[in-house]
């Protein structure tokens, strides 16, 4: 007897009780349409999570000036500008793997034409673009001329252009910062915004020879190439709690502070704040699924409830196939075909199902849900195997029936 | 004549707790082909467990029992399943068709554990209904089907798959007279054709329709006897002839 015949007579058993296949396909619908939506909402969840991983740049480290204490009171953080220019470039030449940049930062009017806009002007050097992992939509980078000759030169951030210019190219135009014409020599690819919903696009970079002398100035910052921070990023590959440590010697060496002094900077490593909240929401997803889990193995007891059931209410069937020459291993295969059947119809419905309600969840949440295929192979996989696994024992009490206990059972 | 069946100091004892039934003792007894044989005995004797035992669903305790000269004492469950398939025609008393599947689905069954492809099996399902004139009955449910017209479902079942031995259990247990005569005729008249039939009943009146009697008492065989058979063809005409007399009487 081969294995189409005994899945015809499979199905025909399945299709003479049909309520009860499918009431007993609902607990495996349930189940895999369960594991597919939550694991698309926690993968969206975590998606979401590496995006702004990826946005912030690898690895990104912001060191702050300040910190000073005067006569026992300490000022905290960004209290004085006690880091460099030369902080930066000694970090980057001295730690393998770290590219670090000095920031000047301050507010501005920018004016193009009849329209203007107020944003932030950063003065900084290429570094910077390297160190946040930032690529140019359009235009070119500063030149290494335009940094020492304190060129009036911009790049600008996405916004901004939005601003200005609306869908128009803005490289090559010439706009106003604090009244100072500056040309637009490059566009900032959009990076959209950040963690604490700031809008990372309205920016604009200029020259950090340019910043001190026609835009920031240096106000009552008496240090010639001081600066409040430096933004450095540590390449993936190296290690970077190391790297830290190195950057906190070397910074301390480089300001002469002795053993119990503290420190006249901070250090603060945003990628490690998104990848605890990356690590929670892993976890968040993981015990989705296992609840949803939990589900789909409800669903294939209820199989084998059905299916014993199914054995005790059919034994005189059992009993006449034995009688007419139906082997043992036959009829194990009958029970345990349908037993299958089931659970992948059931599997196969709670696809449609779980695509569904990730896509509702989606649309009614506003969250952001991410379909695998391989979650969908797996959760079938594993419907498929809930029904050989919850199958094979009722499937196997069958074959063992003795066919004259069978033919006599009342 | 060549010998169907052959069983040589054939036992069978069950264990019910402490004790020990001895269903059947020492049984050596030999049916031929074609025969006509029916097995009497009140219950309890051992008739059951003779059928089983012939019937290849059970396995001896000791001693050989020869079906058609294979060593069925000797065989494993798989085996046992090929040769009930092959040899075996089982008729029962409560019918045991399958619900909800068609009298040419319900005779198709043994032709399909032994792997007949679906277009012969269902030629030969039709065939065999035919041949217990049902051929107008194919596609009817059981429920649809009186009780005799049932039996002769399970009849066809039976010998679609051209058994040498008809097993028949109480075949007319749940029939009325008229059913049973014409059973019992169907019977007779496959046993024309060269196909043994074992009639396993404790009524003696449907015992008469044999050419030969064993009787069972306390898991022995206490008697063997030949007999000239009954014709049913014959009690029919009877029946009618005595109804129409009636129905003059009656007028």
């Amino acid at each position: 007897m081969n294995f189409l015949t005994t899945l015809r007579v499979a199905l025909r058993a399945l299709k003479t009780n049909l309520l009860r296949s499918i009431l007993t396909m609902l607990g495996i619908i349930i189940g895999v349409g369960a594991v597919i939506a939550m694991i698309a909402v926690g993968s969206g969840a975590q998606e979401r999570v590496a995006d702004q991983i990826r946005g912030l740049g690898s690895n990104l480290i912001i060191v702050m000036s300040g910190n000073l204490s005067s006569g026992g009171v300490r000022m905290g953080g960004g209290s004085g500008w006690t880091l460099t220019e030369d902080d930066a470039a000694a970090l980057s030449a001295e730690i393998p793997g770290v590219v670090a940049a000095p920031m000047l930062r301050g507010g501005a009017q920018v004016i193009f034409g009849n329209l203007n806009w107020s944003t932030t002007v950063y003065g900084t050097t290429m570094e910077y673009l390297d160190a946040r992992g930032w690529a140019l939509s359009g235009g070119r980078g500063f030149e290494a001329a335009e940094m020492t000759s304190a060129s009036k030169v911009v790049l600008i951030g996405e916004t901004v252009s939005k601003q200005l210019f609306g869908d128009a190219n803005p490289v090559g135009q010439t706009i106003r910062i604090k009244k100072v014409p500056f040309e637009i020599v490059g566009l900032l690819e959009r990076k959209g915004q950040s963690m604490g919903g700031q809008d990372q696009d309205d920016l604009v970079l200029v020259p950090i020879t340019t910043a001190r002398k026609r835009v920031l100035g240096s106000g009552n910052q008496a240090k010639q190439r001081a600066v409040g921070s430096l933004v450095l990023s540590i390449a993936d590959g190296y290690d970077a709690p190391a790297a830290q440590q190195q950057m906190t010697d070397l910074l301390r060496q480089r300001h002469k502070l002795q053993g119990t002094q503290e420190d006249d900077f901070t250090i603060r490593n945003l990628s490690e704040v998104l990848q605890a909240q990356e690590a929670s929401s892993k976890a968040m997803s993981l015990l989705l699924a296992a609840i949803a889990s939990v589900s789909l193995l409800v669903g294939g007891i209820g199989i084998m409830n059905i299916m014993l059931v199914s054995v005790t209410e059919r034994t005189r069937e059992i009993g006449l196939r034995m009688a007419v020459g139906a082997r043992p291993r036959v009829i194990l295969n009958q029970f345990l075909i349908e037993a299958m059947v089931v659970a992948l119809i059931g599997g196969l419905i709670g696809i449609a199902v779980g695509v569904i309600s990730s896509y509702a969840i989606a649309a009614i949440a506003g969250w952001r849900v991410a379909l695998s295929p391989l979650t969908i192979v797996l959760a079938v996989g594993f419907a498929a195997a809930v029904g050989v696994f919850f199958g094979y024992y009722p499937a196997r009490k069958a074959s063992r029936l003795s066919p004259i206990e069978a033919l006599r059972y009342e | 004549m060549t010998a169907l069946i052959e069983t040589f100091d054939l036992c069978k004892t069950y264990v019910m707790g402490e004790e020990e039934v001895r269903a059947l003792q020492a049984l050596t007894v030999t049916i031929n082909e074609g025969e006509c044989v029916a097995v009497m005995g009140p219950s309890g004797s051992g008739k059951s467990t003779f059928m089983n035992l012939v019937g290849c669903l059970d396995r001896p305790t000791s001693g050989h029992y020869r079906l058609h000269g294979e060593p069925v004492s000797e065989m494993d469950a798989d085996q046992l399943a090929e040769a009930r398939n092959r040899m075996i025609g089982f008729v029962f008393q409560s019918f045991n068709l399958l619900a909800r599947t068609t009298a040419t689905e319900n005779v198709e069954l043994p032709l399909m554990y032994a792997g007949v492809p679906p277009k012969e099996r269902r030629e030969r399902a039709n065939a065999a209904l035919a041949k217990v004139g049902l051929a107008q009955r194919v596609d009817h449910l059981p429920t649809q089907l009186s009780g005799g017209q049932q039996q002769r479902v399970a009849i066809a079942r039976a010998i679609v798959n051209r058994p040498r031995l008809i097993l028949a259990d109480e075949p007319t247990g749940a029939l009325d007279t008229r059913t049973s005569l014409e059973i019992m005729a169907l019977f007779q008249e496959l046993n024309s054709h060269g196909m043994a039939v074992v009639l396993v009943t404790h009524e003696s009146d449907v015992a008469a329709f044999a050419s030969r009697l064993l009787s069972f008492r306390d898991g022995k065989l206490v008697g063997d006897t030949a007999q000239k058979p009954r014709s049913a063809v014959d009690e029919i005409a009877r029946l009618e002839a005595e109804a129409k007399v009636e129905a003059k009487v009656a007028a």
